[in-house]
């Protein structure tokens, strides 16, 4: 691990649940993990798993009801973003942490025109001139490699095809300098040749300022271009980490491992035609009637008596590779 | 290939874009260019392209539920392009469809039997006990059980609904299904679910698959052929291996190039194209890819490529270096 003071994020236990009218539920169930500066850590699993509501708990943003945070700590450069009031929060949210999301359309206001909202980012957050912010608006735009960026600061987000909103959102996004950025699938909504453009533009711009990268996303394939080191989550608990050339190596849990099978490839040269892919039987459980023991159990080849019972914990396979797991020493016989 | 299923011509479909309290006629949506392909007898042809393309309304004109502007389809060597409801209608048994929302596209008001069964009532091919038997068949062919019959479809999981759109398909034993991104709403371990499902019942039935989709992994692993559109035309059509191992048109070339690898030490996400797609409304002149193209010459701004043979039954229409897309 790092010095301390290269940390930008620190996530200890946390845990948020919902209470709805088939029951309580822990959408994130005691998750821990760190964001150093620079450092691009992908958050992957399929809908349901937790990754969208611990990113909208770091920002605090969860729906309270039906949702709440109750437990951990979320230690923002040293500021434990959970103990602050919602005044003291919103003096962070968007300054020190700010977060993209998958949809730009519904995350930009239709009325006002891009510059302008970029433009009351910076003024909440500094004390300037609206001229100065404006120049600083334009200047993001810039920086996002919108062309023409003074006209396009002028104009409204439907004037705007989905990547340049998107380039919009990092530029206001990343407008305060903010020490932690989230990017909540943030090329879901994309087609390809622009995710492409989208994700080098990210990881370009985080290089450039230093800040720290939370990357939350379904697609193993944007995962492995992407980040430094990776969480898998399942059923609102983590259930393996590691840096993503180990993950991809040597998975330890059989959850991952069936993850990356299941994922079909653009064949190099001379693939079988139509083979058949693996597949992990069975679907997500759902959060209300966990089983005690393993949640991924039900659906797992390797599973016996021990993990129906007893919650497997996280141990260390070497190097900060984590994996929740009773059988993880025999993971190589599920592919 | 083997003897062609489904043939169309010179597929056109254009949408009038009107504006103003009379609603007059200011542009026009040029959505399907001229598109021409064929899918054999128990092939899969792969389509593939990103959104506003035109590849959905290939499939819909391919089954007339949207008119084609002009152009030819045929199915099993039958013009079926003018054909009128009535005279249609026994041609519906041989082409079903399967969407992509599978939470949108059945009658949260009906029984999941009900809804299987429903094809087969309407043609009038089984009523009663025989129906009850067909349609508990046609559950287990997609992997439910016969007593899930009596559920309704927000009892399943998005996969299962799938499933329960899959045997609706299968009900009247079609020839041609079209499938429209049937996997992108579901997750990675429940796609492949369903993509195995699709690739087994296609080597028990025989029948052929147009397959549409963005996900380039997707079709590339379902596919016996693909096509690349862009802007409403084929850019690039040929065998699946071929077209990934040697991909010709630059467009091909940036689309693979922009996958990102499920591999680490492979990174590269270095994407080779600028800018976005242009609008369908007023189209690019000349070749529609110019203005993001790599290679683009003065030529591409004026002169339209077709689709000329480039070997092995592959097919690319761009002008460089002869029309076979080689790069100078």
């Amino acid at each position: 691990m790092a010095d301390k003071s290269d940390l930008v994020l620190e996530v200890k236990n946390l845990k948020t649940v919902f209470f709805t009218n088939s029951g309580l539920f822990k959408a994130v169930d005691d998750v821990s993990f760190t964001v150093k500066r620079g450092e691009t850590l992908a958050i992957v699993g399929e809908s349901g798993c937790g990754k969208s509501v611990t990113a909208l708990s770091l920002m605090r943003l969860v729906p309270d009801p039906p949702g709440r945070i109750v437990g951990g700590t979320v230690t923002l450069e040293g500021t434990d973003l959970l103990a602050l009031d919602e005044a003291q929060m919103r003096a962070v949210r968007g300054n020190r942490i700010s977060m993209i999301f998958q949809e730009p359309m519904t995350s930009l206001n239709p009325v006002m025109r891009i510059g302008d909202q970029i433009v009351e980012a910076v003024r909440l957050h500094r004390a300037m001139s609206a001229k100065a912010a404006w120049n600083i608006a334009v200047e993001m735009l810039r920086l996002v490699r919108i062309p023409e960026p003074a006209r396009r600061a002028r104009e409204y987000p439907h004037q705007l095809s989905g990547g340049m909103r998107q380039r919009a959102m990092i530029a206001m996004a990343l407008a305060c300098r903010p020490a932690l950025l989230i990017a909540d699938e943030p090329t879901t909504a994309l087609d390809v040749t622009i995710q492409a453009q989208i994700l080098a533009l990210i990881l370009d711009l985080q290089k450039e300022l230093g800040t720290g990268l939370v990357l939350i996303t379904h697609d193993l394939g944007v995962v492995a271009q992407t980040a430094q080191r990776v969480i898998v989550m399942y059923a609102g608990r983590k259930v393996e980490e590691a840096s993503v050339e180990a993950l991809f190596a040597d998975p330890k849990h059989p959850y991952t491992r069936g993850l990356m099978a299941s994922i079909p490839s653009v064949p190099a040269s001379g693939a079988a035609t139509q083979a058949r892919l693996n597949e992990i039987p069975g679907t997500v459980p759902s959060l209300v009637r966990l089983p005690p023991g393993c949640a991924f159990a039900p659906r797992c080849k390797l599973a016996v008596k021990r993990c129906q019972d007893e919650y497997p914990p996280l141990m260390d396979w070497g190097g900060g590779h984590l994996a929740a797991c009773w059988r993880a020493a025999d993971v190589a016989e599920v592919a | 290939m083997t003897e062609a299923l489904l043939e169309v011509t010179d597929l056109t479909k254009h949408y009038p874009v009107r504006a103003g309290v009379l609603r007059r006629q200011v542009g026009t949506v040029h959505a399907v260019d001229g598109v021409s392909f064929a899918v054999g007898v128990g092939e899969t042809l792969g389509l593939v392209g990103e959104s506003g393309c035109g590849k959905s309304t290939v499939a819909r004109s391919v089954l007339r539920l949207v008119e084609p502007t002009s152009g030819q389809i045929r199915l099993g060597g039958e013009d079926i392009t003018h054909l009128s409801k009535a005279a249609l209608r026994p041609h519906r048994r041989s082409m079903q469809i399967v969407f992509q929302d599978p939470f949108a596209s059945l009658n949260p008001r009906m029984t999941a039997g009900d809804i299987v069964g429903e094809p087969l009532a309407v043609h009038g091919l089984a009523t009663g006990k025989a129906l009850e038997a067909r349609t508990a068949k046609l559950f287990e062919q997609v992997g439910l059980r016969p007593d899930q019959m009596r559920n309704f479809p927000h009892q399943f999981s998005g996969g299962q609904r799938q499933r329960i759109c899959i045997a609706r398909a299968l009900a009247l034993g079609p020839r041609l299904i079209v499938c429209d991104e049937p996997v992108s709403a579901l997750d990675v371990s429940i796609q492949a679910q369903v993509i195995n499902l699709l690739i087994d019942l296609q080597r028990q039935h025989g029948f052929s698959y147009l397959f549409i989709a963005h996900d380039l992994a997707v079709v590339a692993h379902i596919s016996h052929r693909v096509a690349v559109m862009y802007l409403g035309r084929i850019v690039e059509i040929a065998s699946k291996d071929e077209l990934f191992r040697n991909p010709r048109h630059p467009y091909t070339q940036a689309l693979l190039a922009s996958v990102p690898v499920a591999n680490p030490l492979a990174k590269k996400l270095a994407p080779l194209v600028d800018g976005d797609v242009p609008s369908p409304v007023n189209p690019p002149s000349g070749c529609a890819f110019h203005t993001r193209c790599r290679f683009a010459m003065e030529r591409c701004r004026t002169e339209r490529p077709v689709l000329m043979e480039a070997g092995d039954g592959h097919q690319v229409a761009c002008l460089l270096n002869e029309g076979t897309g080689r790069p100078p």
